[in-house]
């Protein structure tokens, strides 16, 4: 077993883990942040999409020991302490860009990287942005309005 | 929708955003492996690598000097667990039917690569892991049978020697028709004939299966969780399989991520962890990994179509007749023999055909079992007729959209008795076509079209409709008994108000996506007078909810909406006795609108209904031999199927240097009757033509001459991106159901049905002029370069 230390939603949490556990397998089995998904096991889908570091990051794809060190945002990280949803949580929810809601936690965390690096994209842009996230409900039409509307570039 | 006189319809009809998003967008909601069980025994199960073959010996010793892993068993160190109970289909369509044990671990004989043949129970789920991959099989490999044509080849190798055929039924629709079918085609002036092949799907929700079974030892319950679409029926299948007192079993669902239908089921892992938790006593878990699910997890589709449609000069279809082969698989999972059979009533379409003749035989493969998947028999009814009904507009040379005109039944011909023996409710397919046609802006792309073919330009343009009806809102129980379906059709609903006037509806009909929380608060929120937030709506657990049918086939609206309506009505009809009572008039007197009780004609004589629920919990004064508190449960069985239609258009832009289909538009117009949710109903609509245009340009379940399934991964099995998905135009068109109170008539599959052929008509329409008649799903660059370049002379 092996020593990490992560900063999780602002809190540093440190933890035991096999070499070869999973970021997303730490989060969900160690720390209890089961609302990051697992939906593949060939990193497609990106349910598992966390930010590490600020950058968007399937944490099906790094190992637990890989993240020591690293300031980790889930989506149990994103809304205020309130409860006051982050704007992208609440962009979603206005435009109905959820079903199931399975992958919604990864495809919020994508949108959320996506629109701080690349700010003013345009349909395109969002549709190539998140296309590492697979949603199988919505066909995307929702979430791409959603992500517009949150980046502040339009979006119906 | 108004239940009396002038009650408000404040939410019905509005876009009321979902009251299920928030725990869903904050982690909050818990789906099956976020469940914490403590001290539970992982199972990893030990899958066939051959499509056929004899278990020869299992060698567990490999895998049991794994730190964590605790036990290798074998299906015949398992088989007590069951004794005599196997897998259930719950569908024998025809009395012959041949239907082979199905063990949920097999014991002798592997039938398809993924067939369970050995289960490891382990600490954690890497341990799990690690044993079943380290489980070493000696396998005697058997001749295997892969594709749906070669299983009826003479000589063909049997998936079940005992069975001594592959051939599993035939079923067909022809009665006393068969001499004026033949007559029909004797006498048209168009015949076409067509083969067209539905390949394999994988359903891919996004949330993979899984089950956990509790145990509670000292009293003997078993509370099995499971991502299903169905707790009810499973509630009912494994106390019947595993001999377990239904009153020691609950099946919950936690939050479940999509099923499309292969939710819909009896799994051998539910039934596995049941039996072995009540061996053991303690909990038993298991959660699929994406590619293991591609095997285990049932398919979709799986078809070889021969269609054939009889016209006169005109155009006009006289006669439809339709043979299927149909890919069970190599075992009948719940509903697997009935899937063709939900088509076999819908190969006229949306047509006024007078004759009809439809024979289904469907066979063993030695491939990973179908069963329903969103559409269900529906998708390829639609697309063989629709894509014929493009090629006898050639033949009759007019357009698409001129010869479903000439063949659409009429607006007033409902309630319209079809050939196949379904009465059709309402609609107007023609009111629907030309919005569908207006929304499209059809003839500036046709002009664009003809430019660029002009050009010789190498993006071609091609527009494609699909006009479609299906048959929803399954079902009535006596047609199903007369289909020979295991079950009813009925659904269940409770509705209670609180002494603090809050409601409460408990519904049988379980959500997985849908929004039933917001829609069921809407319609009781409108009939009642009270606002949605302070409707709570249960369901998904057999403790809260004991009684219903669950959600498949479009069902959950028409059929179980409808049995919380009426509830609703019960109530109402309750508190307006105890209403009549306080109020000194009677109940004809009285107007109930807007949450208060009014004696017409004196408007200050007047109780609120937070009144009547505090009356009736507190039940000092209610009417002699009225039953204290307000609460009402209703089962409904419906009259009769619903039957949404509608019209969309396909617009693609075609390569035809590298056969690349880019789906540059798409038009839908759909009647789904009256709209609850417009937002939710679009959500539908939007995701269910996606995984249509899916199956249409990107999925195959692709099985190599060996049977194995090459395409088990999401990097290989081409599930959609935003990157591919168009931007879709939506229209609607309501024409009221009359078998129901509120009209409706259900949105989930429609998307899903249009859209494979309207994509594939596009792509066709789009090479026409070069030649192309034809293209298979899914119509992938290579397929679609092929075709044009054996359309040129073979230049291949």
């Amino acid at each position: 077993m092996t020593a990490v230390t992560l900063t999780v939603n602002g809190t540093e949490r440190s933890l035991e883990v096999e070499p070869r556990t999973l970021l997303v397998h730490a989060l969900r089995d160690d720390l209890g942040l089961t609302g990051t998904n697992v939906g593949c096991d060939s990193s497609s889908c990106g349910a598992c999409t966390v930010l590490v570091d600020g950058q968007s990051a399937k944490s099906c794809t790094m190992f637990a020991v890989q993240a020591d060190g690293a300031d980790i945002t889930t989506i149990e990280g994103v809304a205020d302490a309130d409860g006051t949803l982050h704007p992208m949580q609440q962009a979603f929810h206005e435009h109905h860009a959820l079903q199931c809601g399975y992958c919604t936690p990864g495809m919020v965390m994508a949108a959320i990287s996506l629109v701080e690096e690349y700010p003013g994209l345009d349909e395109g842009g969002v549709r190539h942005g998140l296309e590492g996230n697979l949603c199988r409900c919505t066909g995307y039409q929702n979430i791409v309005d959603a992500v517009l509307a949150a980046a502040g570039s339009g979006g119906d | 929708m108004t239940i009396t006189e002038d009650a408000p319809a404040a939410h019905v009809g509005s876009r009321r955003l979902r009251k299920e998003d928030p725990a869903l967008l904050t982690g909050e909601a818990r789906f099956i492996d976020d469940l914490a069980l403590p001290g539970a025994i992982w199972v990893g199960v030990v899958r066939s690598t051959e499509a056929h073959a004899n278990i020869v010996g299992i060698d567990g010793s490999a895998a049991l000097e794994i730190d964590g892993v605790n036990e290798v068993l074998s299906g015949a160190d398992l088989a007590p667990l069951w004794g005599e109970g196997a897998l259930p289909c719950a569908w024998p369509v025809t009395p012959d039917m041949k239907n082979p044990t199905h063990l949920p671990v097999a014991t002798t004989t592997a039938k398809y690569v993924g067939d369970a043949v050995a289960v490891v129970l382990a600490d954690s789920r890497y341990a799990a892991a690690d044993g079943a991959a380290a489980v070493v099989v000696d396998y005697e490999p058997l001749p295997a049978v892969v594709e749906i044509e070669d299983a009826v080849a003479d000589g063909a190798p049997l998936v079940h020697p005992d069975l001594e055929s592959n051939e599993c039924y035939t079923w067909g629709l022809w009665g006393d028709n068969a001499a004026a079918v033949d007559a029909a085609f004797a006498e048209a002036a168009h015949v076409v004939s067509e083969r067209y092949l539905q390949q394999r799907l994988i359903p891919a929700p996004m949330e993979p299966r899984g089950c956990a079974a509790v145990p509670s030892p000292a009293g003997g319950e078993l509370t099995l969780y499971s991502a299903t679409q169905i707790p009810h029926i499973l509630k009912v299948m494994t106390a019947v399989v595993l001999g377990i007192p239904e009153n020691k079993l609950r099946v919950v669902a936690p939050s479940v991520g999509g099923g499309f239908g292969c939710k819909l089921n009896v799994y051998a892992e539910e039934i596995l962890c049941s039996a072995l938790a009540m061996q053991r006593g303690a909990p038993v878990r298991w959660t699929e990994g994406r590619s293991e699910g591609a095997l285990s997890t049932i398919q979709g589709r799986g078809q070889v179509q021969h269609i054939e449609l009889a016209a006169d000069a005109d155009g006009k279809v006289q006669a439809v007749r339709v043979k299927l082969l149909a890919d069970m698989g190599a075992y009948l999972q719940l509903v697997t023999p009935g899937v063709p059979l939900l088509g076999g009533f819908l190969y006229h379409g949306c047509y006024d055909i007078p004759n009809y003749m439809f024979e289904c035989t469907s066979v063993f493969t030695n491939r990973t079992p179908t069963d329903a998947y969103r559409g269900a028999g529906r998708p390829e009814a639609t697309y063989a007729v629709e894509r014929a009904m493009d090629s006898l507009a050639v033949s009759v040379g007019v357009s698409p959209e001129e010869i479903r005109a000439r063949n659409f039944i009429g607006a007033d011909a409902f309630p319209y008795e079809s050939a196949a023996g379904l009465v059709f409710d309402s609609g107007d397919y023609q009111a629907v076509l030309d919005k569908a046609v207006a929304l499209a802006g059809l003839s500036e792309r046709r002009a664009d079209q003809a430019s660029r073919v002009a050009a010789g330009s190498s993006k071609r343009l091609g527009i494609g409709f699909s006009s479609y009806v299906e048959m929803c809102g399954l079902a009535p129980s006596r047609v199903l008994a007369s289909l020979d379906y295991g079950a009813g059709g009925w659904e269940a609903a409770t509705v209670r108000i609180s002494p603090t006037c809050k409601v409460q509806v408990v519904t049988g009909s379980t959500p997985h996506g849908q929004g039933h929380e917001t829609c069921w608060s809407m319609i009781v929120a409108d009939q009642l007078g009270v606002d949605p937030d302070d409707v709570e709506v249960l369901h998904s657990d057999t403790a809260v909810s004991p009684t219903g049918l669950d959600t498949y086939g479009s069902r959950s609206l028409a059929v179980g909406g409808t049995a919380v309506y009426m509830a609703t009505e019960k109530v109402i009809d309750k508190a307006r006795a105890i209403a009549a009572h306080q109020l000194e008039a009677s109940e004809d007197d009285l107007e109930f609108s807007g949450g208060v009780f009014r004696v017409r004609g004196t408007p200050e004589a007047e109780v609120p209904l937070a009144g009547i629920a505090f009356a009736a919990f507190t039940a000092h004064d209610l009417p002699d031999g009225m039953e204290p508190n307000l609460e009402a449960h209703v089962t409904y069985d419906p009259p009769n199927f619903t039957f949404p239609n509608g019209t969309h258009i396909a617009v693609v832009e075609v390569d035809t240097d590298t056969g690349d289909v880019d789906l540059i538009d798409y038009v839908a117009v759909d009647d789904c009757g009256v709209q609850i949710n417009p937002l939710v109903v679009e959500g539908q609509v939007h995701g269910g033509i996606l995984q249509g245009a899916a199956q249409a340009l990107y999925e195959d379940a692709v099985y190599n001459s060996d049977g194995q399934l090459v395409s088990a991964n999401l990097g290989d099995y081409l599930v959609p991106s935003a990157a591919e998905a168009p931007r879709f135009r939506l229209d609607s068109h309501v024409t009221p159901s009359p078998t129901n109170p509120m009209g409706v008539k259900g949105v989930g599959e429609a998307g899903t049905i249009a859209a494979a052929p309207a994509v594939i008509n596009a792509v066709v329409d789009a090479l026409r002029d070069l030649g192309v008649t034809d293209v298979d799903m899914p119509a992938s660059p290579q397929t679609v370069w092929r075709a044009i370049a054996d359309a040129q002379g073979g230049a291949s």
